[in-house]
């Protein structure tokens, strides 16, 4: 596993997360991992890469759901690798897509893309 | 395209320990890991009995070890699943791309159709790699039960590893599927955080080893319900539900229930072999080595002058070699995976010398 830059992933909790998807004029992808979860460990350099690559279409951020527990219950978070995609809608961010269980880069690249391709349009 | 002596098709145990042993024999092996690379044991938390570590060791942790490893020796390791192979003539053809239109996440939730069509759709377009011999190492994935509601709820109260997901019912009433080793260690990881854990086995007793079934039956919050399995998972957003029958007297029962963990054993993971390696009726791989009738036909018939089964780990095709979960019918452990990756390597690379 190659290494690649880390600050291209924001860490949000409970205190910036409202504040970091409501300020955003990108869609955001947001990771709910734990540091003992064995395919978040498999997830983690796939969408640090993803985040370096697509920096200026889709921010990408990740939530500790132990730390933040908060947050993981606030989403119904059951399962980690959970991905969820929040975007804009009618000024609003609102949860578009949902991916629980780490799908490997293409199903990243594939969950991006039809966000992606529905905000091009209005752009 | 992409031309190696040894293609390695798996990273687990089997996969890693074959990148070793190629690597370590300067054959240069290219390893296809897969996008999740690294198994089964990366749904582990501590392995207690791999040799060598007295204390245990992290299960992730060791996967990564031996990767590590693997591409110190030479391995180079490629994350990317095999859609495709063609056996059928050397060089062997293999494709690691998918169709422009096919569902990314195919190998593990097509339907069958979906599967085929995406494997005819590849067999039209270029190949990616040529190799003269390969390694199969592809491992098993989780039984499901197929039951209603099942599918609905993964990930909303279906789980098939309760060491990612336990931490999530704090407080919870749980249930597990299953009488094995691994549904006891998903019984004692859930026991940390739900307030109870009910263990459902089919027959009347369990297949797990006495030390994890003392540990699951002493434990206060476990209740383990003998001939009992589950008809139907229940809820709305997340479950709530579950539908208990007796297999025995079939009487129903209703429980309440927030998870449903099911821990039933695993299938091997060789669709993409199919009519290209003989398998058996489970789909598992044949080998000389495969401890059943038509194993030991194949062992017969490769008995050489010196009268020794030559190449133990060969499939039903010349230069394609075996082992791990997709080919082992009965021991399914981290150390004989390892084992037999060793033995398809040393094999491999034997046979690439006589040829």
């Amino acid at each position: 596993m190659a290494d690649t830059p880390q600050h291209s992933i924001i860490h949000l909790d409970e205190a910036n997360f409202q504040k970091t998807l409501d300020e955003s004029s990108m869609p955001v992808m947001v990771d709910f991992y734990a540091d003992w979860c064995g395919p978040c460990k498999m997830a983690a350099p796939v969408l640090e890469k993803l985040a370096t690559e697509m920096k200026d279409t889709l921010v990408i951020a990740k939530v500790n759901t132990d730390e933040a527990g908060t947050l993981a219950q606030q989403f119904g978070i059951m399962s980690i690798p959970t991905v969820i995609v929040f975007q804009k809608k009618d000024g609003k961010m609102v949860e578009v897509d949902r991916k629980i269980g780490f799908p490997g880069e293409e199903g990243y690249r594939h969950m991006i893309n039809e966000v992606i391709s529905a905000e091009a349009p209005a752009a | 395209m992409q031309k190696t002596r040894v293609a390695i098709i798996g990273s687990g145990p089997t996969g890693y320990t074959a990148g070793i042993y190629t690597g370590r024999a300067s054959l240069e092996p290219l390893l296809f890991a897969g996008q999740k690379s690294g198994g089964q044991l990366m749904l582990t938390t501590d392995i207690e009995n791999f040799p060598g570590f007295a204390n245990g060791k992290n299960g992730p942790e060791l996967m990564i070890e031996m990767r590590q490893q693997a591409e110190r020796f030479g391995a180079k390791i490629i994350d990317q699943f095999v859609y495709a192979v063609d056996f059928s003539a050397r060089p062997f053809k293999l494709w690691t791309h998918l169709p422009a239109t096919a569902n990314p996440e195919v190998l593990e939730k097509g339907t069958p159709e979906e599967f085929a069509q995406m494997r005819e759709a590849l067999r039209a377009e270029p190949h990616d790699v040529e190799a003269d011999s390969v390694v199969v190492a592809v491992g098993a994935k989780s039984k499901m039960l197929d039951v209603p509601g099942e599918s609905q709820f993964v990930g909303r109260g279906v789980s098939t590893c309760a060491v990612c997901d336990a931490a999530f019912y704090r407080g919870k009433r749980t249930l597990v599927v299953g009488g094995g080793d691994a549904a006891m260690e998903d019984t004692l990881a859930l026991t940390k955080f739900a307030d109870s854990v009910v263990v459902l086995v089919r027959g009347e007793k369990m297949r797990a080893s006495k030390i994890m079934q003392d540990r699951v039956l002493a434990h206060p919050k476990v209740t383990v319900m003998f001939q009992t399995t589950i008809k139907e998972v229940k809820g709305e957003a997340a479950v709530k539900q579950v539908v208990l029958i007796n297999t025995s007297t079939q009487a129903e029962q209703i429980m309440e229930m927030d998870g449903v963990f099911v821990a039933i054993g695993h299938m091997p993971a060789t669709g993409i072999f199919e009519g290209q390696l003989e398998l058996d009726t489970h789909g598992f791989i044949l080998t000389r080595q495969s401890i059943s009738a038509a194993g030991v036909a194949m062992a017969q018939a490769a008995i050489d002058e010196s009268g020794k089964v030559a190449f133990p780990s060969m499939t039903s095709v010349e230069g394609v070699f075996a082992g791990g979960d997709a080919v082992d019918i009965r021991y399914w452990q981290a150390i004989t995976a390892a084992g037999q990756g060793c033995a398809a390597a040393i094999d491999a690379e034997r046979w690439l010398e006589e040829r």
